[in-house]
């Protein structure tokens, strides 16, 4: 009885949690996203939320693009930080590893905002780079850094590389150093251990590492806000300009749907692909 | 290659180089930012006009240090506020959650658990205003047919409180679980058999082992909290959370005073993470 009793303690306000902040909001968004207001100033039933995204170029086209980007973003991160994870993991001494490990992650306890404020103040015209590279006579007069995609794109990455070199950090420190040197006894080059080794062992960390990383940078709203310029919108911009300052609920809660539906989508592909579970990856 | 093998000279070097150029990458923005909360300059830039406070202690009208700026000092106050708040609860919360899925055993666990771990994987933005539309429809739906207004389903401290802790709590969660998973259940099988009830088992034998996964998770979360925009974002009444109050200024032109803000949260920082390594060494002396 005494069991029962405890089981149902701990249910109660996970139950409670799950349903009243998770399911239910989003099943509101969701039914919400299928109404608007007709020509009498009533909420009926409607597709034209769905409509307006289609037939909007505007729309779509920065829906993909919030979707590739996303997608370059995860690929660049894991490039960046895969020799940084294998020198702090097999190439540095034991005993400076784990400081170097500590230092990788100081910026990241840091909000989100000062990093990117910290790369406005380098990066803008007025900024430190262009003072230097004047001062050295390397240009006439300052040029513009930010603001463009490119400095979007290396914001993205710098915001998002602690979740992929973590992951990546903790799986490489499970494979055993005996299977690379046994490797590089038989004659493999490096590139060959890399790929048949190295690669295939960490592929649980590679994909979660990827999926947090895809996530983040799909739902970024600072980033593509404040260093992106005024013709990289970002599809977050898109849902806060409609919540925020068009005030047409509906059509946020359209474009909210649409975003949630493409971050399962892709997040469910890389799941299948490299044949891992979600709790897996997670944990 | 590795430490244990021997490597080219071009190889070694250019790897090192590498691996330099990418931590001077990772802390140019921020020690840039900390140097220049120092300049005597009313714009955040070069050149350098020589060292003052002022951006700390300044208390004139066109010179205002954070320690005399209510906006900012508010903004800290609330942001303080929510994030203790969100930490506690999630840290209550993520822990029943994980006890009930380590340790309980009833129909529907594995379908539960998937849902308990999604909170991870939406983007903050949509629990954002997921949670607005539907608090929302509730506020309407209570106001329309029972005549009652409540306050917390308008944006609002209490609503930041609830979106923030409705994906902390998972974190907080897989935390605990993972430390849960390697704990040897002959303790408390042990204590049931001398006659301790099950609250008294968790309290006095559960909890005490679980105690540095939940200072580790109670730490994160505050941070997580502390930091977060993408969720706060839509929820937000008029009581601005730090970051929220920092992007406002930050994209309507900037002064030192940012600055200052973020050489403070950099070094609260660094100093906690600081502790946190000491603590661990420790642990694993």
């Amino acid at each position: 009885m005494a069991g029962r009793l405890t089981l149902y303690i701990f249910l109660a306000p996970v139950l409670l949690w799950l349903f009243l902040l998770i399911v239910l909001p989003h099943l509101d968004l969701f039914f919400i996203s299928f109404q608007a207001e007709n020509d009498m100033g009533d909420m009926v039933w409607s597709l034209s939320n769905y409509q307006a995204f289609f037939t909007e170029k505007i729309y779509w086209l920065t829906f993909l693009r919030t979707a590739m980007y996303a997608i370059l973003t995860t690929i660049l991160t894991f490039i960046i930080t895969f020799p940084i994870a294998f020198y702090i993991t097999k190439v540095l001494s034991l005993k400076v590893s784990g400081f170097f490990t500590i230092l990788l992650l100081v910026p990241f306890w840091v909000s989100e905002l000062v990093r990117i404020y910290g790369w406005m103040i380098l990066l803008r015209e007025s900024g430190v780079f262009n003072h230097y590279l004047m001062e050295l006579g390397l240009i006439d007069k300052p040029i513009e850094m930010l603001y463009n995609d490119i400095s979007m794109i290396m914001g993205l990455v710098y915001t998002s590389m602690l979740f992929m070199v973590v992951p990546l950090i903790s799986s490489l420190e499970g494979l055993d150093d005996s299977l690379i040197e046994a490797a590089y006894d038989l004659g493999a080059s490096k590139l060959v251990i890399i790929r048949d080794i190295v690669i295939p062992y960490i592929m649980p960390g590679i994909t979660s590492g990827s999926i947090v990383v895809f996530m983040l940078t799909l739902g970024n709203y600072l980033t593509p806000n404040l260093m992106g310029g005024k013709n990289s919108l970002w599809f977050t911009e898109q849902i806060y300009n409609q919540f925020i300052a068009s005030f047409n609920w509906n059509q946020g809660a359209a474009f909210g749907f649409l975003l949630l539906v493409l971050s399962t989508l892709i997040i469910w592909i890389g799941l299948r692909v490299t044949r891992q579970n979600l709790s897996r990856a997670l944990s | 290659m590795i430490r244990s093998l021997p490597s080219g000279k071009t190889y070694r070097y250019g790897y090192i180089t590498y691996v330099s150029l990418f931590y001077i990458f990772l802390f140019s923005p921020l020690i840039v930012t900390c140097i220049l909360a120092f300049n005597d300059s009313i714009f955040p830039g070069l050149p350098w006009e020589g060292f003052t406070l002022d951006w700390f202690f300044a208390d004139e009208e066109h010179r205002t240090g954070v320690f005399f700026d209510d906006r900012n000092l508010n903004a800290i106050w609330v942001s303080l506020q929510t994030a203790v708040s969100v930490s506690l609860l999630s840290l209550v919360l993520g822990t029943m959650a994980a006890f009930l899925f380590e340790q309980e055993q009833f129909r529907f666990k594995q379908p539960l658990f998937f849902l308990a771990l999604t909170p991870l994987v939406i983007p903050g933005v949509i629990l954002g205003i997921s949670l607005l539309l539907a608090s929302n429809s509730a506020g309407l739906y209570f106001e329309e047919k029972l005549g009652i207004d409540l306050e917390i389903l308008r944006p609002s401290f209490g609503l930041v409180v609830l979106g923030q802790m409705s994906f902390i709590s998972t974190f907080v969660m897989l935390v605990v679980s993972a430390r849960l998973k390697k704990f040897d259940t002959s303790l408390e099988e042990a204590a049931l058999n001398l006659g301790a009830t099950r609250p008294e088992v968790i309290r006095y034998i559960t909890i005490p082992y679980l105690k540095p996964a939940l200072i580790g998770a109670g730490s994160v979360a505050f941070l997580m909290s502390f930091e977060n925009f993408n969720t706060t974002l839509f929820l937000v009444g008029s009581d601005t959370t730090l970051p929220i109050s920092l992007y406002l200024q930050v994209r309507d032109g900037s002064t030192p005073l940012i600055n200052a803000i973020s050489f403070l949260l950099i070094f609260t920082t660094s100093i906690l993470a600081l502790i946190n390594l000491l603590l661990s060494r420790k642990k694993s002396d």
